[in-house]
């Protein structure tokens, strides 16, 4: 069997309300909250970055595990915001958990779904036997442009999940990758905020690229999806991840748990992982869950996983996503958020 | 560029790794070449633990240049709860929020950068559990 053997999430304790974001910019709050389903976003820290997220993420996966972290033969972080162009995040990362020297480490970018090509390149080194255990992480700390409408979600955690073959919490029954290039968001070298194609980010992108996905791996595992107990989408707002559920056959409930948007905004390459977090957090033995990433440029990983009896042993090791989404809020208001997220030109 | 010590000290600043007397099971951190219980030089390491508490704390109104953004801040003698005390920063709450005796944890975060183009360091800093 090969699955995940230990999984944990990190998220800031910071937030700022949809209302105050929408207020700095003259926009209505309750058409904002209507429209994205959004409440609050987390901020990161002065001191976070997508380095720390994932050293925290990481302990709560290995707290969970229960392994030596010198038997993790792969650290792979995905995301859109490692805090150096030249210099990888992992290094930090397999060091700060005392992995370092005997392993292989790589970052990945691909928009939003880093995190999820990361996991599927640990589980497919697993699985391949060229090593005991891998580690996959997805992780940032998103930037919105002020007053685009990408401020409203652009918001910040991570989650990490390792891969073995010994006491799997959560087996991989099946895998599919779908991907065309489509140019619906991107950020150049050197640009301090990403560029989206406004309405080209939904049809011909996310809904695409999910729904292509999703239908292969129900197809190729013949599972349908009233046989899953639970189902995670991308959520770059609260909406489009219910669309997209219902157009592929998946109830409300199926996504509740893992529908975390709403209070977490989106955290990019920690989003679907973030939500995949918070629903192993609740599931039991015996349940399928489906995952759908998706990343702009264009692309959506697709897992299906079965939990095992192991998840009961496990869960309490580490702190839930739900407790770091609802406890210990911090809230900024717009001049503190902006301070905190670089905003403000400050003289040299 | 970095400062070479600081890079030296990674395994004390990254993961809390200490030196444990072989002689006499005094820990010190950062680790240290001779104890300071029994004069001895033989050490194993030892990862301390993550949680603790404060053991006494102040606050930094006049920060330095790289931490002015922070201010006010504070910082804490946290005592751990193998009875390792050193002095890190408390984050992620006001100076209000300290008291002595309160538990705390301890979480990996951004030190200071040596400005807009210079490596980050990284290390330990405390928050309220
Ligand atoms: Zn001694």
């Amino acid at each position: 069997m090969i699955g995940i053997v230990g999984y944990g999430s990190y998220l800031p304790r910071y937030r700022i309300k949809v209302e105050d974001i929408a207020h700095q910019w003259g926009k209505d709050p309750e058409t904002i909250k209507r429209g994205l389903l959004l409440k609050e976003k987390t901020v990161p820290g002065i001191d976070e970055d997508t380095i720390t997220i994932s050293v925290e993420a990481a302990r709560n996966a290995l707290k969970r595990a229960g392994i030596d972290p010198r038997e993790i033969g792969a650290v792979y972080v995905g995301s859109e915001s490692h805090p150096y162009a030249v210099k990888p995040s992992g290094t930090v990362v397999a060091e700060a958990l005392g992995i370092v020297p005997d392993v292989h480490i790589a970052d990945y970018e691909f928009a939003c779904k880093a995190g999820t090509e990361a996991m599927f390149v640990s589980y497919s080194l697993v699985k391949a036997d060229l090593m005991k255990y891998a580690m996959g992480i997805g992780s940032d700390t998103s930037q919105g442009a002020p007053g685009d409408a990408l401020e409203f979600s652009a918001s910040a955690g991570g989650s990490a999940f390792i891969f073995g073959k010994e006491n799997v919490v959560a087996e991989v029954l099946e895998t599919y990758s779908y991907a065309t290039d489509t140019p619906d968001f991107w950020r150049r070298e050197g640009a301090f905020y990403p560029l989206h194609g406004g309405r080209f980010t939904g049809q011909p992108a996310y809904f695409k690229h999910i729904i292509g996905a999703g239908q292969a791996i129900l197809e190729k595992s013949g599972f349908k999806p009233s046989e899953f107990a639970y189902a995670i989408f991308h959520m770059p707002n609260g909406k489009f991840p219910l669309t997209v559920g219902k157009k592929l056959g998946f109830k409300k409930e199926q996504l509740e748990p893992g529908w975390i948007v709403p209070l977490m905004g989106n955290t990019y390459s920690g989003s679907s992982p973030t939500g995949f977090s918070a629903t192993l957090d609740v599931s039991k033995p015996g349940e399928l869950i489906l995952l759908v990433s998706f990343g702009s440029g264009a692309g959506s990983d697709a897992f299906i996983f079965k939990v095992t009896e192991r998840i009961n042993e496990v869960r309490d090791r580490a702190e839930k996503v739900k407790d770091m989404l609802e406890n210990n809020r911090i809230y900024l208001d717009y001049g503190q958020y902006a301070k905190f997220r670089g905003k403000i030109i400050m003289a040299e | 560029m970095p400062s070479p010590r600081y890079w030296r000290e990674t395994p004390q600043r990254y993961r809390l790794e200490a030196a444990k007397c072989k002689q006499c099971g005094k820990i010190s951190f950062p680790p240290r070449l001779v104890c300071l219980g029994c004069g001895n030089k033989d050490f194993d390491t030892v990862k301390l633990s993550d949680k603790g508490k404060i053991v006494t704390f102040t606050t930094i109104c006049v920060a330095p240049t790289q931490f002015t953004e922070e201010a006010p801040y504070s910082i804490a003698i946290v005592e751990l709860s193998d009875g390792v005390r050193f002095t890190t920063q408390v984050v992620d709450c006001t100076p209000e929020d300290l008291e002595i005796g309160k538990p705390v944890k301890i979480v990996f975060r951004k030190i200071q950068e040596e400005d807009k183009t210079g490596i980050i360091c990284y290390g330990y800093k405390a928050v309220l559990t």
